[in-house]
């Protein structure tokens, strides 16, 4: 016991807190090399991915929101656009169904004032066509209604062809020549 | 302690003291003898690994409640520790060192208070001294690497405005401060919170165990030995807050250091 005591109190007088044993510092050397080595292959890589993973999965989520509202925004623009052209097409019929509208007005009217002249014409035309064919017409019947009336006044036939002629002609310019 | 101490320690008061933090060898390979710390230290590792690997092995965009449990931690080593640190250009590099420290000083840590174990392995000056060991190496390389030699020199001995004279005396402060020193300070607060920590739940402990054996039959001895137990309770859970205390500021200086090692401003 008491040898034992000794043997403790003899260690005990030995050992100094503040002198480290060697071995002991090349085991903690070794051990925390072995676990950094481990944390550095397994442990932060996996901490690291799950991080980049979340900040891409928020910012992921981020650009596609703003990707859908530009997408949505470029729509509405769009949209807007082809409204305004389609306004602007309808302003740009109308327009010019008015012109046409007026144009074919103006040339109906022309139309219509070629046609009343034509007509107009015409009518002259007919008309004094028809003036001279009584005239001529009647210049006949003239002839020979005064020459039977004369004859009947005469007393005498006048059958003879070239006088009766030479008669009514004379008569006929006589007629003129007064009528001058 | 002297002879004659130990010996009326025999029968006296357990004494705890340095000579308690000498633990008898579990197994000896080769001739080196192997204790306690030494194989939870081991051990500690592969509980670091285990936890954070099954942690973050899913890596899923929605954590399931483990992974937002690990990254509760890893963010507070990444975020917390090395961004405002190192800045955020650089930070990313060293994230599986700082996270690697943290996890290894913390579990070693609370192996202090952890049932069966009751031992925190930084209680042993070896191992605190390896971890800043590794510190002092990784923040004098970063700096050497982006200031080269004579750059890093001045970078750290040459204050921001100090003209003349007056670097005569601040040069060699500044040496001594910032690259002699740290290492040593850095080994020696997470080494002593541990030690003095251990030391406490031990004395109240023991002491309780103590009064009430040996002193059951006088009319303190129960009572005193309770108190003396309640205490040390008490003291278990302010113990708990340095481990992880020590953890952290252990991490935050690192990170420091990096981080005053490779800024560019000066």
């Amino acid at each position: 016991m008491s040898a034992l005591l000794l043997a403790a109190a003899a260690e005990e007088e030995e050992h100094n807190p503040l002198i480290p044993e060697w071995p002991e510092i090349v085991l903690a050397l070794v051990v925390l090399g072995i676990l950094f080595l481990l944390v550095r292959k397994f442990v932060v890589p996996a901490f690291e991915k799950a991080y980049a993973e979340r900040t891409a999965a928020i910012e992921g989520g981020i650009e596609d929101a703003q990707q859908a509202q530009k997408e949505a925004q470029a729509a509405l623009e769009k949209y807007t656009a082809q409204l305004a052209e389609a306004r602007h097409e309808a302003a740009q019929i109308r327009e010019e169904a008015k012109e046409q509208g007026a144009q074919i007005i103006v040339e109906l009217r022309a139309q219509a004032q070629a046609e009343a002249e034509r007509i107009t014409s015409t009518a002259h035309a007919q008309v004094e066509a028809e003036r001279s064919q009584v005239l001529a017409q009647l210049k006949s019947e003239v002839g020979s209604l005064a020459t039977d009336l004369a004859g009947r006044i005469v007393g005498e036939s006048l059958e003879d062809e070239a006088r009766q002629k030479r008669t009514v002609e004379r008569f006929i310019a006589e007629l003129e020549g007064s009528a001058n | 302690m002297t002879l004659a101490s130990t010996l009326a320690a025999a029968s006296g008061p357990p004494e705890p003291g340095p000579g308690s933090f000498l633990l008898p060898p579990a197994f000896s390979i080769g001739g080196w003898e192997v204790n306690k710390p030494e194989i939870f230290l081991t051990l500690s590792a592969v509980i670091a690994f285990g936890l954070v690997y099954a942690m973050a092995r899913k890596s899923a965009v929605v954590p399931s409640r483990l992974q937002f449990a690990g990254e509760l931690v890893y963010d507070f080593v990444r975020n917390g520790i090395a961004r405002d640190n190192i800045g955020s250009k650089d930070y990313a590099k060293y994230v599986p060192y700082l996270f690697s420290v943290f996890l290894f000083v913390l579990i070693n840590n609370f192996y202090g208070v952890f049932p069966g174990i009751q031992f925190p392995s930084m209680s042993k000056f070896a191992f605190p001294v390896a971890l800043a060991l590794v510190t002092w190496l990784i923040y004098n390389i970063a700096g050497i690497a982006q200031h080269g030699v004579f750059g890093y020199l001045k970078h750290q001995t040459v204050p921001a405005g100090a003209k003349g004279p007056i670097l005569i005396a601040l040069v060699p402060l500044e040496f001594l401060s910032n690259i002699i020193v740290r290492p040593f300070t850095l080994a020696l607060r997470l080494f002593a919170t541990m030690f003095a920590g251990h030391l406490l739940i031990l004395l109240f402990s023991l002491g309780a165990a103590y009064l009430v054996t040996d002193y059951a039959n006088s009319a303190v001895g129960i009572p005193a030995g309770i108190l003396s137990f309640v205490i040390g309770i008490g003291v278990s859970f302010l113990d708990m807050l340095i481990m992880f205390l020590q953890a952290y500021v252990f991490t935050l200086l690192t990170a420091m250091y990096i981080g005053t090692a490779i800024s560019d401003e000066h």
